[in-house]
């Protein structure tokens, strides 16, 4: 299941995997494994890390994913910038997993949330709430194709 | 899978909208139809000097269109705009529904 959370700058994807968090975390945290299901890396699992996704390149995209280790808890919580695009043209976002023990497995989160930090800052202090617009967006939504 | 989302437009647009005066002031004209500077400076409680650059930035955006009327400028929404946010939202979601996919398959394979 995914679903915009409270905000459309945030996309959270969540699932109870039937393995253990060590597991997940290795899966989320080892190179050759991670790009096993992402794509591939150079990740190393250390605050600071800048490392880069590679997908095939397409037209207008060079098919590179600039991410920067932001939080590393082992087998609890991870997190890494997600930027694509250059610098004017580019927009980045935050991408988080957090893994929780389940009955049988463990609860993966995925939050991807936008957009810099200074507009996160922004958007934190906001009187005038992305709840509020969102409902406002998905009614202009359906009328787009 | 294309994780752009057309980015030279849309990051006007996220840019725009990541401000809380200026969304406020994008919906109340998707709301409200057209108004006026005047008006929307009533709405939005900040001066009318600074109205006039968040429309600004929403003009760039291509999320309004302005025209003048006399003394006043009249604005309103333009909601197709909004396309690479919703693009953003359906192809982030279908990516990350994927990985998920893949890495349930991953962890199948481990021992």
């Amino acid at each position: 299941m995914s679903h915009a959370a409270e905000s459309p700058d945030t996309l959270v994807v969540e699932r109870v995997f039937a393995h253990p968090p060590e597991k997940l975390w290795r899966a989320l945290t080892e190179s050759p494994l991670l790009a096993q299901w992402m794509m591939s890396n150079d990740f190393e699992p250390v605050v600071g890390r800048r490392f880069r996704f590679r997908t095939e390149p397409v037209s207008h995209w060079s098919g590179v994913v600039d991410c920067e280790v932001l939080v590393v808890d082992p087998q609890r919580r991870l997190s890494y910038s997600w930027g694509v695009g250059e610098s004017e043209a580019g927009l980045q976002w935050v991408v988080l997993w957090t893994l929780t023990p389940a009955e049988g497995g463990t609860h993966v989160r995925m939050e991807q949330s936008g957009f810099r930090p200074e507009q996160k800052a922004n958007y934190q202090g906001a009187k005038y709430g992305w709840q509020k617009f969102f409902s406002g967006l998905e009614r202009v939504a359906e009328g787009l194709e | 899978m294309v994780l752009h989302v057309k980015t030279a437009h849309a990051s006007h647009v996220f840019r725009a909208l990541a401000d809380p005066t200026r969304r406020a002031l994008f919906e109340e004209l998707t709301r409200q139809g057209e108004q006026t500077v005047h008006a929307l400076t009533r709405y939005a409680g900040v001066s009318q000097p600074a109205v006039s650059k968040h429309l600004t930035v929403l003009k760039r955006a291509k999320l309004v269109r302005h025209r003048r009327e006399g003394r006043e400028t009249h604005y309103r929404a333009q909601p197709d705009a909004l396309a690479p946010m919703v693009d953003w939202l359906r192809v982030y979601g279908a990516f990350w529904r994927d990985r998920f996919d893949q890495l349930e398959a991953l962890l199948e394979r481990m021992k």
